[in-house]
């Protein structure tokens, strides 16, 4: 598949369509030959990065970037930022809204579960400068 | 086990249009959180839950989810059954409560994500 890359908008506070560019995105890769893990994985960060942004960051974007050799995806908002990263990578730490709790979320397992399932992870973020995420997928061996 | 099968075990209702009753499960996640079924194994899985959210069908849909079970007979908005429709994921509904229905599928032989019983 040649290059391709495609940004979707994440709006603040959309109970509703959040996480709805990530199912965009599962079934454009379902349209190619990449490996269904890679695409699950691929998927589950989306989507977990789409609900934190509406749940804490603002509005934002996610982008997804195919390469020859490995998929990106990018998540950033202009919200208020992360005080403490390492605290917000720690299993079970959640300061979701109790209307979020309400959808399912909150467990604490957003930020850990990108982590786990992206090959290359890396967070930017600082209070009142938003939050900035990028994930590498690799389709050839390591990246 | 097809969702057929697990119709019959939970007495269940099929919500959905039956073009998936084939789908063989099995392994089933029992949680109203959805980041533990986005962690886990869940791809071909069924997913028991009491949470009727628009969110449940996305995260079944992003975990390649095999069928979802709400418990304690709730009936969810029409816009939630529409979307599981266009995503091919059975839904089904039971008056069992979620751990009633996790135990009548573990005694039919079922095992949790992680391959456990």
């Amino acid at each position: 598949m040649a290059s391709f890359s495609k940004c979707y908008a994440i709006k603040k506070n959309d109970f509703i369509k959040a996480g709805d560019a990530s199912i965009k995105i599962k079934n454009l890769l379902k349209s190619t030959d990449i490996d269904p893990a890679i695409i699950r994985r691929v998927a589950v960060c989306g989507y977990e990065g789409e609900i934190n942004v509406a749940m804490h960051g603002g509005n934002g974007k996610i982008c997804i970037d195919i390469g020859e050799n490995q998929i990106t995806i990018k998540i950033d908002d202009d919200g208020p930022g992360i005080e403490d990263i390492d605290l917000a990578m720690k299993k079970g730490f959640s300061t979701a809204t109790d209307k979020w709790r309400e959808m399912g979320f909150g467990a604490g397992m957003g930020l850990p579960n990108m982590f786990k399932n992206a090959d290359k992870f890396n967070i930017e973020s600082e209070k009142g400068n938003g939050t900035h995420i990028t994930m590498e997928f690799s389709l050839k061996g390591n990246i | 086990m097809k969702i057929s099968e697990i119709v019959d075990i939970l007495d269940a209702d099929l919500l959905t249009d039956v073009s998936s009753m084939d789908n063989e499960i099995e392994k089933c996640g029992s949680s109203d959180l959805m980041s533990d079924i986005l962690a886990g194994q869940s791809e071909k899985s069924l997913l028991i839950t009491g949470l009727l959210t628009i969110q449940a069908i996305r995260t079944a849909i992003i975990a390649g989810i095999g069928g979802v079970v709400f418990v304690r007979g709730k009936e969810p908005a029409k816009e939630i059954i529409e979307m599981a429709n266009d995503a091919d994921i059975p839904l089904l509904r039971t008056r069992y409560s979620m751990f009633v229905t996790s135990g009548r599928l573990h005694n039919a032989g079922m095992t949790g994500l992680d391959g456990q019983r």
